[in-house]
């Protein structure tokens, strides 16, 4: 294996995400940033695969509108050799087919691969999309929901979790897999793997380094509006003396409710 | 694409198709276009003339025993042609493992967007398709509309009702198309293990978090579960940390919408909350006042799961009689 790619998202911490209450917008902007976790999982498989393999580069790959810096640092602190960023500000408005788009022509500009590894979707916008376009525009095989991986020879042998069976399926490299949360548990690293990392290279680019005419970026859906959904809910806490007492009280609430017994 | 008419129904899983085309004779009749079904497989001919009951106007049927099974690219190589010849307007596209990888290379070969996963989808006043998701792992609902047609969009299954099936007429159109080569091989399937009844069906979920000590302390939830003729469901770390339970309630485990959830020892992060927002009422149990599950709750109970339950199922017994 000579190249192993992964794409990094630096994603919105959707559990530390508040909400203004009086008028249901998400407050991103003050929100902390981290590497959307089923990337990790992709980034951790890599570093797995390289680990049994050996002589294997790992690149991570970003698009973001911002730095990204520190996302970055911990993807090399984990184990990739090297990372890429294109950081421009014209990426602040795309959408998964710009996403995409960019991520196309910055693996192309990287160079050969073996293996494109991938979250199965993001934790914030969580479309999912993104991989297969991928996939599908530097026209090579994609494995999506996979919980396991294997390499043989020159092919990938992957495990695909869908609704109702486990699919293994096999393809040649260079081939693109995105991955679940149950594939692995991605490591946490140590203060020297954090202090070797800082000498590792992050190379930045722009949109035009990568020659991509602007058009290409314009999104293709509108988002009209991100709101907070409404809750609308009783909030009734039930007290009592003893378990005996608040079990006898919710049983009587959830009859009363008309959704237990007839 | 100019001359665009059409909403498209397309889900390589029949019942997620039958769903959809409930919806999509409402946009269809709201556009005052018509409505057509893609039908992919082997030996569809029965298939075909059920999907014109269920609302079909028309039908491209590409039968084929060579793909009886589902193929990414042979199916993608289908919609592809079939989209550049026939110009539909819109195509919903069943939100499955596969349907949706689907959608966005079909959206990136037609070089147009894909919403994914609407489960609202409304024409407005001004004829534009609005489609609603779910985003910031739950936080939010985004309310999304298309640049460029064809629209795709995908569509989870359980996010609209099957409709009533008539006699209807409507025009069955058979198609050969060369089938593109796959990228991949399938080796080996295996069904996995499902209960019998779908998670997302029951009418009663009970289910446990992390406040469960051990894997076998789920009979305490399976006996109220009893009682209430309701069903067992857990939270994604005893499911994927602890590996104890196959499959979990949540954002990307299973969407329910029962008339009762009871969370019994679940903090209730936003990926879980998401995953049970539209549950008619919801009862938290839970030792911390402070778990976030008390704010999404209709019922808390600030107490021990290993003392409720027992309690509750025979205060249940009793009242119920």
């Amino acid at each position: 294996m000579k190249r192993i790619i992964v794409c990094l998202k630096q994603a919105v911490d959707v559990s530390q995400l508040k909400v203004d209450p009086s008028t249901r917008n998400l407050l991103i902007a003050s929100a902390p940033k981290k590497i959307s976790d089923f990337d990790k999982n992709a980034l951790e498989e890599a570093i797995r695969i390289k680990e049994k393999l050996g002589d294997t580069e790992i690149c991570t790959v970003t698009v973001s509108a911002d730095e990204a810096k520190t996302v970055l640092r911990e993807a090399l602190a984990m184990g990739a050799d090297k990372a890429y960023i294109v950081n421009d500000a014209n990426l602040k408005d795309i959408d998964t087919s710009g996403t995409a788009c960019v991520l196309t022509e910055a693996i192309k500009k990287i160079g050969d691969y073996n293996l494109i590894l991938c979250g199965e979707t993001s934790l914030d916008s969580f479309s999912g999309l993104v991989a297969p376009r991928l996939a599908e525009s530097l026209n090579i095989p994609q494995m999506t929901s996979v919980s396991k991986i294997s390499v043989e020879g020159d092919a990938v042998i992957a495990e695909r979790t869908l609704e109702d069976a486990v699919e293994t399926v096999k393809a040649k490299m260079p081939t693109l897999v995105s991955v679940t949360r149950e594939i692995n548990q991605p490591r946490i690293p140590s203060l020297m793997m954090i202090m070797k990392a800082s000498k590792k290279e992050i190379v930045t680019w722009s949109v035009a380094d990568l020659n991509i005419q602007r058009e290409r970026l314009d999104a293709k859906i509108d988002v009209i509006e991100v709101l907070a959904p409404k809750t609308e809910r009783k909030r009734v806490r039930i007290t009592g003396e003893n378990a005996a007492e608040i079990a006898d009280k919710l049983a009587k609430a959830l009859i009363q409710e008309g959704i237990v017994g007839r | 694409m100019s001359g665009s008419k059409g909403v498209w129904v397309f889900s390589e899983k029949y019942d997620l198709a039958l769903e959809i085309l409930g919806k999509a004779k409402e946009l269809a009749d709201g556009l005052q276009t018509e409505l057509v079904a893609v039908l992919i497989g082997s030996n569809m001919q029965e298939k075909a003339s059920e999907l014109i009951r269920y609302g079909a106007d028309r039908i491209y049927l590409i039968d084929n025993a060579e793909l009886g099974r589902f193929q990414a690219e042979a199916y993608l190589g289908v919609l592809h042609n079939l989209a550049l010849n026939y110009k539909p307007e819109i195509m919903l596209i069943g939100s499955t493992k596969n349907g949706k990888p689907l959608a966005a290379r079909l959206a990136t070969r037609l070089n147009v967007g894909c919403v994914p996963d609407c489960a609202k989808l409304d024409i407005d006043d001004r004829k534009r398709l609005i489609g609603e998701r779910i985003t910031y792992g739950g936080n939010a609902t985004a309310r999304v509309t298309f640049r460029m047609k064809p629209l795709i969009v995908t569509v989870p299954a359980r996010a609209f009702e099957k409709p009533e099936p008539k006699d209807r007429n409507g025009q069955l159109i058979r198609l050969n198309v060369k089938i593109e080569e796959p990228k991949t091989e399938v080796i080996a399937t295996k069904p996995l293990e499902t209960s019998n009844v779908r998670i997302e069906e029951a009418e009663i979920i009970i289910s446990c978090g992390r406040g469960l000590g051990k894997k076998e302390d789920k009979t305490l939830l399976d006996e109220v579960a009893m009682v209430l003729c309701g069903q067992v469901g857990c939270s994604r770390p005893l499911a994927e940390d602890r590996k104890w339970f196959s499959e979990w309630v949540g954002l990307s485990g299973h969407k329910v919408r029962p008339k009762l959830y009871i969370a019994c020892g679940i903090s209730g992060v936003i990926q879980h909350v998401a995953g049970i927002r539209d549950s008619k009422v919801i009862v938290a149990i839970n030792k911390d006042e402070q778990a976030p599950i008390f704010e999404v709750a209709d019922y808390g109970i600030v107490g021990n799961l290993y003392e409720i339950l027992p309690a509750l199922k025979e205060a249940l017994k009793r009242q119920l009689q």
